[in-house]
């Protein structure tokens, strides 16, 4: 009896975590096994025959998975680029520089951070219909130049960096903006690895703005480049269209079991402001 | 320096005269906060004013003429069969997602909280989810809950049940998604509570334990409970919001056939399939208000933190 | 509740590798104020806990009033703790806190819900409870406190919600973990005062842990000094500053330190510092190892100045208020610091080159073997330097 008690929450626990973990498993199970094994409801893990090759060839061949993937990371890359060019000047005046509308501003930000920009997709892409800027990288990156939650994290921490060395680096002759980026983000480096790490995730997540402005299968980003591939096999090939599935969920679910701390601290971090 | 100043000023107008230190840094100011100002006024500040206006007129992108209509795009929402569908879609999926996310977590964390050496091991196994890509899952879920081919349905024969077709049943259509949410937040809120729970010193614990609190039911009662009301009014309000944003699931699993349209897929089609810019703008002003409203009271706590 | 005894025998507690508690045995009297003091990481604080029950010992039995109670959960002890942080619950008021031990041994799981909980309980238990806290909250001067929520009190107000929540219920004892340390100094005089008032009061068992030897000096009955998870030394607070049984209590109890000098035990137990005999000998027990190296220790107010004593250059003198304490160092050993307490009144004594001459007060001096443990000195009659 106390031993059932001592095991009981690990028992449960796992219960949950194999539910958890279930369609990792099952899709990763399907994309090395082969098309005529498609009824063979076990998960059992080796397959009969491994069709691993033949699945995830023709996963890269039916669609350019590869491109899909560079798409992916030129627009997370140059999201965050901007992101933190535009987000650390201002949060660091925000934080530590008197101007007038300071207070405005800062109003603005904390208003703005309630607004999805699923809001404001729609005149969004009318602007950007009516420049002919459609099926453009800079498409999918505009909206996102601006993180009003980046201004807000780092000016949060960058209001507990301490005045009295900014002063002494006044006097040293330092630049403002080498006391901004050279001293003050370094004191905030966790804060900035947690929102690359959120940044990252988020875009390379997201399905809603890529399906508005790009039609083009070569410009897809990852999530978009699945929509088109599932929808062109049709339950034809289910190993097939794991594979894919696997390559697009493997590179952030690798990152996050190499530095799961980080991931966890980045993604949960809406929850700690 | 000083002695300098204070000369200045005694020689200077009545008006406190700025040194040039605070003039430049007044001036270097303005100019690091520039970029984000603009910024903020093209894409928070412009579209919005554009949205309002698009929401009183018939614009169609595309198309040469356009006329006010005034209020009609939001009197036509109202009556509009199909929306009010999506939105009772919304409020169901929302009704399943939200308790069972919250108090799902909330119980995984407990467990998850009392374990010392296993607990990194738990946390990723239950995070995992949330940092796939959705569409890529819910491609996989149509597999595991196919009819004939996927192991859930396997179970369910294998238990004497009849097989169910989660995907081919209208009624089951918005459940099965929330299925889906529910997976996918689970860990997220895990997160959110076991931080509040590590934040719940351990003296007030075992003082309740002193003053006679035997059983765990007892002790989570007393003290762990209470103590996580602020973690739990976040984890529901961000919960919440996240459920009214429900969108791959719908765009992946049912592109909205059978009367499975939800909120957010109901204004995309409006919005960029049929390009009915201004009555989807009226409906983008519903569901902005739907979500303003959720968020309010963190808004507020944040706005207080940024002063303080 | 009459007060109640606690017993320990044989208590040893390890976390991993380290061993905390060593083998402790200890016996609080009924109604005695008994405390146990120590440098941080001594394990009196593990101890306290294994007392209440929070942590359970590796080996060894725990009594309260001769029932052994050495694997029962905390809530079934009946004792009381006031913690470092207080612990108080910072979502009740100060009555509910207060109520909080009461309503949960008397009232059942479903009086205690919200809301329907007061429709069950009935009207004779909860007017019992209110009762209750209202007279501890009288003791404790709280009584215009009781609607507020701990956040809106001062520190020394919190200390007193969790004073007034542990004696709510009558405990068979009150266990106390630092509960002065958060306080400022003015006001931990004022609360060592009212804790030595309140024991008096209540005649009951307190068992009091803390780091700082004053308050130990100042309330209680019996002291435990713990070192390295022992009890280096058990007796009165007299005891351990005119009595201290080894080197290290000596060491660890007055401020400012006990001035220790090498000594050398010579023929015939007499003492000589630095080759002259001092007038003191060793009482011999006849064992082999009793000449060679010890150590004497003086308290600074058994120093005093002597015309005859040995010279000593004055290096520095603080005045704290009525007293004056003057640090010294002889020349003849230059890195052993003495301290001499002086009144402020007096006349420093130094001349002109800051040296002063010290002789001490035979009688006072104590006697560390090379072991470390106490050795009972005799004043020869010729008293010398």
């Amino acid at each position: 009896m106390a031993r059932l008690r001592h095991y009981l929450p690990h028992l449960v626990l796992a219960l949950g975590a194999a539910a958890m973990l279930l369609p990792f498993y099952w899709m990763v199970l399907t994309s090395i096994r082969s098309p005529s094994e498609i009824f063979d409801v076990s998960l059992w893990p080796v397959p009969k025959t491994f069709s691993g090759g033949e699945n995830y060839a023709q996963a890269a061949s039916s669609v350019p998975m590869a491109r899909f993937m560079l798409n992916g990371l030129i627009v997370c890359g140059g999201i965050l680029a901007v992101q933190v060019l535009t987000s650390v000047p201002a949060a660091y005046a925000l934080a530590k520089l008197r101007f007038p509308g300071r207070r405005i501003m800062l109003a603005l930000v904390i208003a703005a951070l309630c607004v999805p920009v699923q809001a404001l997709a729609l005149p969004l892409f009318v602007g950007l219909a009516r420049a002919q800027l459609l099926n453009t990288y800079f498409a999918m990156m505009a909206p996102f130049f601006l993180s009003v939650f980046a201004i807000f994290l780092f000016h949060q921490s960058f209001r507990s960096y301490p005045d009295e060395i900014i002063e002494a680096a006044r006097m040293d002759g330092f630049s403002e903006m080498e006391i901004c980026w050279r001293l003050v983000l370094r004191g905030s480096l966790p804060s900035l690895a947690a929102f690359a790490v959120f940044s990252v995730v988020a875009h390379w997540n997201d399905l809603y703005w890529p399906m508005i402005v790009i039609n083009k299968t070569e410009l897809a980003p990852p999530p978009l480049g699945m929509l088109f591939f599932s929808d062109a096999e049709t339950g034809a090939n289910y190993g097939a269209l794991m594979a894919g599935a696997t390559i697009i969920t493997a590179p952030i679910v690798l990152c996050f079991l190499l530095a799961r701390r980080h991931f966890i601290a980045g993604i949960t971090m809406t929850g700690v402001k | 320096m000083t002695t300098l100043d204070v000369s200045v000023s005694a020689a200077g107008p009545a008006r406190p005269v700025r040194s040039a230190a605070e003039r430049r840094l007044i001036r270097k100011g303005l100019l690091f906060a520039a970029p984000a100002m603009v910024l903020m006024v093209a894409i928070y500040g412009l579209p919005l004013v554009m949205l309002g206006g698009f929401s009183l007129t018939d614009y169609q992108l595309g198309a040469i003429d356009w006329s006010f209509v005034g209020l009609s795009n939001f009197t036509k929402a109202f009556h509009d069969p199909v929306f009010l569908r999506a939105m009772a879609n919304t409020a169901l999926y929302a009704a399943i997602v939200i308790p069972c996310g919250v108090f799902g977590a909330l119980g995984i964390a407990l467990l998850v909280h009392g374990r010392r050496r296993s607990r990194a091991l738990w946390e990723t196994a239950y995070f995992l989810p949330v940092t796939a890509t959705l569409v890529a899952m819910a491609t996989v879920w149509q597999f595991l809950l196919h009819p004939t081919l996927g192991p859930v349905n396997a179970a369910i024969k294998a238990l004497g049940f009849e097989p169910v077709s989660f995907l081919g049943t209208p009624a089951l259509l918005i459940p099965t998604m929330a299925l889906i949410g529910v997976w996918q937040i689970l860990g997220f809120n895990m997160v959110l509570f076991l931080a509040g729970l590590t934040a719940i010193p351990k003296d007030l614990t075992e003082a309740a334990r002193m003053d006679g609190a035997k059983s765990p039911v007892d002790r989570f009662l007393t003290v762990t409970w209470p103590m996580l009301g602020p973690t739990t009014m976040f984890v529901v309000v961000t919960s919440s919001i996240t459920a009214f944003k429900v969108f791959e699931t719908v765009a992946v699993l049912t592109k909205g056939r059978s009367g499975s349209e939800t909120l957010l897929y109901e204004l995309y089609l409006e919005g960029f399939d049929y390009s009915n810019t201004g009555y989807a703008a009226a409906l983008t002003l519903i569901f902005l208000a739907i979500v303003l409203v959720l968020s309010i009271g963190q808004t507020l706590r944040m706005e207080r933190k940024v002063h303080y | 509740m009459t007060p109640q005894s606690l017993e320990l025998t044989g208590i040893g507690k390890g976390f991993g590798q380290t061993e905390v508690l060593r083998g402790i045995d200890l016996t609080v009297r009924p109604g005695e104020f008994l405390s146990l003091v120590g440098m941080s990481g001594c394990g009196k604080s593990t101890l306290l806990r294994i007392i209440a029950g929070l942590e359970t010992p590796d080996r060894g039995t725990v009594s309260i009033g001769g029932a052994d109670v050495t694997g029962a959960d905390p809530s079934d002890r009946n004792l009381a703790m006031v913690f470092q942080s207080y612990a108080l619950y910072p979502h009740m008021s100060v009555r509910e806190n207060i109520a909080t031990p009461l309503r949960m041994r008397r009232l059942s799981g479903w009086a205690r819900l919200p809301l329907v909980g007061r429709m069950i309980a009935g009207r004779a238990a909860l007017d019992d409870i209110d009762a209750a806290v209202e007279a501890a909250a009288g003791v404790l001067e709280i009584g215009a406190l009781l609607e507020r929520r701990p956040a809106e009190l001062s520190g020394g107000q919190r200390q007193r919600v969790a004073l007034a929540r542990a004696l709510v219920r009558d405990p068979a004892a009150f266990l106390m973990d630092e509960p002065l340390s958060n306080l400022d100094a003015k006001l931990r005089a004022h609360m060592r005062a009212e804790l030595s008032a309140l024991h008096r009061r209540l005649g009951a068992t307190f068992v009091y842990v803390t780091h700082d030897q004053i308050e130990a000096m100042t309330m209680s009955d019996r002291i435990a000094l713990m070192i390295e998870g022992r009890i280096e030394q058990l007796g009165t607070p007299d005891d351990l500053y005119r009595a201290p049984a080894t080197l290290r209590v000596a060491r660890f109890i007055g401020q400012p330190s006990i001035n220790l000098l090498p000594v050398e035990i010579g023929p015939a137990g007499r003492l000589s510092l630095f080759g002259l005999e001092i007038g003191l000998a060793a009482a011999l027990s006849g064992g082999a190892e009793t000449t060679g190296p010890a150590t004497l220790g003086l308290r600074p107010e058994d120093l005093h100045l002597r015309a005859d004593g040995l010279p000593a250059k004055v290096l520095r003198v603080e005045t704290h208020g009525a007293d004056r304490y003057v640090s010294c160092v002889l020349p003849r050993a230059p890195e052993l610091a003495l301290t001499l307490r002086q009144s402020a009144t007096d006349p420093l004594g130094a001349d002109a080159d800051g040296v002063l001459r010290l002789g001490f007060v035979a009688g006072r001096a104590h006697l560390f073997g090379a072991d470390g443990q106490r050795r009972t000195l005799h004043v020869l009659e010729r008293v010398a330097a």
